[in-house]
Parts: C-alpha cells; sequence; structure tokens
C-alpha cells in the first residue's frame, strides 16, 4: 500500500481557499446585493429612521467566531438588519455577521433568494457550527424564534422561553464566547395587534399579524415601520470554556445558562427601559 | 496494494475514463472491464469483458483473475439515461450481484470502490448547507432514483460490515460537468438561456469530469476506508453559473406547479429528471474536506470547473461534428493486441510479457 500524505484531522485546514473574483459566497451571500442594501435601506433606517444609539460595541470579539443572542420582536422584524449594521458602522473591525433564519424562508419563493443573499443562513446546527468553529465568524440568532416574532404588543419586552437551549450547546460545541444583546425599539417600530390563524394557513405564510400598514397596504406593508427610537446594547460575552471538556451532555446547564442569557436579556431591557425617556426621541 | 483490478461498467463513461487512466501506472499488473456494451474509449491494455452483472460468472472471472481491486461505477445517477426499471435493476440488483461475486472465504478481493452519488442525500428545504459524510438526509428519498442509490449504498455498508477486513469505499460524488459528459445539467447549461424557478437561487457544486477520474483513481490506488463525499471546492449559485456562462438567466419556471411545467417542457423536448426537480429549487452542497484530508486530487473548483464549461460551449457549436466517435471492433482490438504480426513497442511488450 502506498502511504497517504502526513495529513492534519482539523477540518478547519482544509476549508475551501477563497476565490477573489467571486462575490458571492458558499452561503449564497452576495455581497452586491448587500452593499446595495446596505447602502439604501440600512444607511437609512439605522441613521435617520432608527437613529440607532449602541452601547458595549468593544465587547464584540475583533476575531474569531462568537455566538450573538439577542431579543426579537415585531413583524418582519429589523432588529438583525440593524445589529448587523452596527457592527458594521461603529466597530473599530467591521466584520460580517450572519443570521439564522427559519427553514421556512429557503421555502419561499423570492425569500429565498434574498435571505441568503443579504446573510440569512438556515438554522441547522451544521451550519452554526461550521460558521462558529470551522469558519471563526460571528452568527447572530433569535431563540426566542417564531415566538418573538408572534407575541403581541401587550406583551412588548417581555421575554418568550429561549427554545429548549439549542444556542447554548451550538457555542459550547464551537467553544465560542455567547454575547448577549439587547435591543429596545423593535417593539414600537413594528407593533403586532392580533395574529390572524386562519389567514396564516390560507396563505401559507409563518405568521399573519395585524400591524398598523399590514394587511392593508400589501405585503410591502410588512415594512412599513414606525420611526421608533433603537437602543442596542452589547452585553459582556459569557466564554463557554469554563464548564470543562464536553460541557454540552449536560443537559441540565445547557438549561441553566441558557435561563442565565436570557434573565441578563430581560434585565438589561428593563434598564434600558428605565431610563427611556421616550419612545420615539 | 491495488494490481489486479476488476472495472464493472466499462462502457459507462467512468469506466472508460479510469481504465485509462490506470493503464498508465505500470504498477497495477491487469485490468479487466466488464460491461454488458462494448466500450466507448480507446484502451490499451485493458482486457474487456462482455457480461452483465450476473454474479456467478462475475466470481468466475474474479477467482480465474485474482482480483483485488473491485471499481464498481455502474451507478447510474441520472433518471433521464435508463427507464426506472432499467435503473433499478442496474443500481440495485446489479450491485448487490457485484457484492456477491466479491464475497465468499476464498476471495482474493481486498477493497471494492463503490461510485454513489449525492443524490444519496436529496435536496429538501430542512436540509444544512453543507452535507458531512455523517449526517442522514432529513426525509426518505422522494424520487425513484434517490430511492436506488440509498438502496445501493445500503448494500454496500452491510457489505462492508459484514466484511471488516476489506477495504470499502463510498464515494458520493458530486454532479459532474465536463465537455465530453452528458448529464441533464449539462443539458440544461447548454440552453441559449438558464432556465430557473422564479424566486429560487439554487446553489450548486459542480466536479470537473477528469477531477471525478482522478478521485476514482486515488481511491483505487490507496487505501479509503469508508464514506467519502467528493465535490469541488465552492460552491456556485444558479445565476452566477449562469453569468460564468454568459448566459441570461430566465426565471421562467412558476415557484408553484413547477412540476406541471417542466412536465409541459419534457414534451419539447427537454427531460428534466425528478431529482433534479428540488436541486433547482433548494439547490446542495457537500463538505468536500474529509476528501481533501485523504489527499485525493481535486484540481478545479467548481467555479473552474464551470468557466471550463463555459469554454467547451463557445467551441462546441464550430467543432460540432469534426471528430468521429470511437467505435469498439472486437476483431481489430483483438488483431492489434494479440496479432504476432504487429509491431509493438518496448512498453507494450514488456506489458504483454
Amino acid at each position: 500500500m502506498k502511504s497517504l500524505p502526513a495529513a492534519s484531522t482539523d477540518p478547519r485546514d482544509y476549508l475551501p481557499a477563497i476565490e477573489p473574483e467571486r462575490q458571492v459566497t458558499d452561503w449564497g451571500r452576495s455581497e452586491r446585493v448587500e452593499g446595495l442594501m446596505d447602502r439604501t435601506v440600512y444607511e437609512f433606517l439605522y441613521h435617520y429612521w432608527f437613529r440607532c444609539e449602541v452601547e458595549g460595541i468593544e465587547n464584540v470579539p475583533a476575531e474569531g467566531g462568537a455566538l450573538l443572542v439577542s431579543n426579537h420582536a415585531g413583524a418582519l422584524p429589523p432588529d438583525a438588519a440593524m445589529i448587523t449594521k452596527a457592527i458594521k458602522e461603529e466597530h473599530p473591525r467591521p466584520r460580517p455577521l450572519h443570521l439564522t433564519v427559519e427553514h421556512f424562508f429557503k421555502g419561499y419563493p423570492g425569500f429565498s433568494m434574498l435571505v441568503s443573499k443579504i446573510g440569512g443562513i438556515p438554522a441547522h446546527p451544521a451550519n452554526v457550527h461550521r460558521l462558529l468553529h470551522d469558519e471563526g465568524q460571528l452568527v447572530l440568532v433569535f431563540p426566542e424564534g417564531r415566538k418573538g416574532t408572534e407575541k403581541l404588543y401587550k406583551d412588548r419586552y417581555r421575554l418568550r422561553r429561549f427554545g429548549r437551549g439549542g444556542f447554548v450547546e451550538a457555542a459550547m460545541r464551537a467553544e465560542v464566547p455567547i454575547q448577549p444583546v439587547a435591543v429596545v425599539g423593535a417593539e414600537e417600530a413594528a407593533p403586532v395587534f392580533a395574529q390572524m390563524t386562519l389567514l396564516k394557513r390560507l396563505t401559507g405564510l409563518l405568521y399573519f399579524p395585524i400591524t398598523p400598514t399590514f394587511p392593508h397596504f400589501g405585503l410591502l406593508g410588512m415594512a412599513g415601520y414606525l420611526p421608533a427610537k433603537f437602543r442596542i446594547r452589547f452585553l459582556e460575552p459569557i466564554p463557554t470554556d469554563q464548564w470543562g471538556p464536553e460541557p454540552w451532555n449536560d443537559r441540565g446547564l445547557i438549561q441553566n445558562v441558557a435561563d442565565d442569557v436570557r434573565a441578563r436579556i430581560q434585565d438589561e431591557l428593563y434598564d434600558m427601559l428605565a431610563h427611556r425617556k421616550s419612545v420615539w426621541m | 496494494m491495488a494490481r489486479r483490478v476488476l472495472l464493472t461498467g466499462l462502457s459507462s463513461h467512468w469506466g472508460g475514463k479510469l481504465a485509462q487512466a490506470l493503464e498508465r501506472d505500470p504498477e497495477i499488473e491487469v485490468i479487466v472491464g466488464v460491461s454488458p456494451q462494448d466500450p466507448t474509449c480507446e484502451l490499451e491494455r485493458t482486457e474487456f469483458v462482455r457480461v452483465g452483472t450476473q454474479h456467478a460468472l462475475l466470481r468466475r472471472i474474479v477467482q480465474a483473475a485474482d482480483i483485488d481491486t473491485v471499481v464498481d461505477t455502474r451507478l447510474i445517477v441520472d433518471s433521464v439515461a435508463a427507464s426506472p426499471r432499467a435503473t433499478h435493476e442496474n443500481n440495485v440488483i446489479g450491485t448487490m450481484n457485484i457484492l456477491a461475486a466479491c464475497s465468499g472465504p476464498d476471495s482474493p478481493v481486498r477493497k471494492v470502490v463503490f461510485k454513489s452519488s449525492a443524490h444519496y442525500y436529496g435536496s429538501e428545504q430542512d436540509d444544512p448547507a453543507f452535507f458531512t459524510e455523517s449526517m442522514r438526509r432529513p426525509h426518505p428519498p422522494r424520487t425513484l432514483l434517490e430511492k436506488d442509490v440509498v438502496e445501493a449504498e445500503g448494500a454496500v455498508a452491510s457489505f462492508a460490515e459484514r466484511n471488516p477486513e476489506l477495504t470499502v469505499s463510498i464515494l458520493r460524488f458530486a454532479n459532474g460537468l465536463g465537455p465530453t459528459l452528458h448529464t441533464s445539467h449539462s443539458a440544461w447549461l447548454s440552453l441559449p438561456v438558464v432556465p430557473a424557478i422564479l424566486g429560487f437561487d439554487p446553489r450548486y457544486q459542480f466536479i470537473h469530469e477528469d477531477d471525478i477520474v482522478g478521485v476514482l483513481e486515488h481511491a483505487t490506488r490507496h487505501d479509503l476506508d469508508g464514506v467519502y463525499n467528493v465535490a469541488a471546492d465552492g460552491v456556485l449559485v444558479l445565476s452566477e453559473i449562469a453569468s460564468l456562462l454568459g448566459r441570461p438567466l430566465a426565471p421562467v419556471l412558476p415557484p408553484w406547479g413547477t412540476g406541471l411545467a417542466l412536465a409541459a417542457l419534457a414534451r419539447t423536448g427537454l427531460k428534466v429528471p425528478p431529482e433534479m426537480h428540488s436541486q433547482l429549487r433548494y439547490g446542495r452542497a457537500i463538505d468536500n474536506r474529509k476528501l481533501k484530508a485523504a489527499g485525493a486530487p481535486l484540481r478545479s473548483t467548481t467555479r473552474e470547473t464551470v468557466s471550463a464549461f463555459a469554454q467547451h460551449l463557445r467551441v462546441a457549436a464550430v467543432k460540432r461534428g469534426a471528430s468521429e466517435p470511437y467505435q469498439y471492433e472486437r476483431e481489430v482490438e483483438e488483431f492489434l493486441r494479440y496479432s504476432p504480426s504487429v509491431r509493438r513497442a518496448d512498453k507494450t511488450a514488456r506489458l504483454q510479457g
């Protein structure tokens, strides 16, 4: 038998090389589409419409993977876009942020193209692990998921259950810190007054909310935001290497960490709300 | 390890190309190619035996020629290529027969290389962005071809389990692309416009035809035990592929009722196999890092593969009909190989001796 060349076993050594001629990444993220969105929609929303105020940007690591965890609210939530833009604008070393989205988007025409082009990736544990561990990227998750966006205006800033702690396990396995993020403003920017279950079933959408502009202004009304003031606070990262080897086998620990992250964000939200003098200014 | 190789599907594209590649290696003493059809490319020293997948006959060949390595390249991965029944017969029953011919306590076979397909994973909405070898498909197979691939692989995997002393390689190939390879995808990309489903831009990975042969050759010469994904580096979206080909992307297929539209299209002569429907919608990519760690040669990235295909398309219109396809003539081949009247170069004479 011919001997094989001495090979490393770390999968990170075998990532494909970057081809500079390409404008689309292997994940389907397009520099061109993202740049266009960034220069037009995000720029306007960030600076003029929501007038974002950012605190604690220095907590976002300048290199290596990190899992950003944020609260999530509103129909077609603008929070993900604003967190992306905040890192791009305020961070000394701007980095792309990958947003995990529901598999639903991959199957819905139009969304399927757009969401992946502007940095959305299907929320599959393998995807998150590859990005965090192998590629050392920033990934943003909303552990509330659909429960957050379905939430009505009367329940604003009350965090839903944080899934089953899948995000904690993902961060532990990838050996990257968890970075909690608290966002104030999204709930007022896109308030949801009611959810129509029947219409949701008929249209095949993820949910069918009643907002100030939807459905009477059509699908575009989904993106009709009220000019609420946005405040984004990046909290202290939580290292995940403090619990010894293979901490993900301890389901209790995972649940505790998930609850802890949730409590930190919730406390921060109360604090930010207490200091907020006006929803709009 | 491999000294005496048996190739199945010699008449298939891969069988022929692989035989040509192995012929160049003097360490490989014997190459026996079996296939029910004539070979489609010129071979120097490969012995061709016209036989199907009858295991009793194959077993006699394996025993008589003292074969130590069996490379199975027969798998049909494009359901347009044959009828569903013939595909099933070839992919599932044929695989079982070949495994039966390799097994037995007195079998000289030490290694089996099985060319499988990334159709094993299918293409679904809730797929991971990159399949690794240990992943299973999230849903049971939806098309007959995918079902056959999964079943055939299951047979090979259980063969490997029953014969732990054998090296069994399962190579799951991504879609191939190249100038001499004719698949449903190459037909699709050769159209004046690249049709797409409205609102979808699927991710695609192609592997260059030469790399397919290269990887098969690598697996024949080295011992790659287990399952390996075989794909080029880089994943392109369909719109990127269209722009590399220099053709407009035409999102003419409706997102709902795509199957009906494609059925109508089949009437006009453009047959799109069912396993391609979901790929055009959701795309698929596989993680090739295990293969790269095993030292397999991959010369082209997906982008380079598509660019090479684009170059081929540009001259194909001009070159059409310029070269005669190779035709196998048994008597001529036998005369050239065995007749004492033929003056052979030293190399060939040594190999004959």
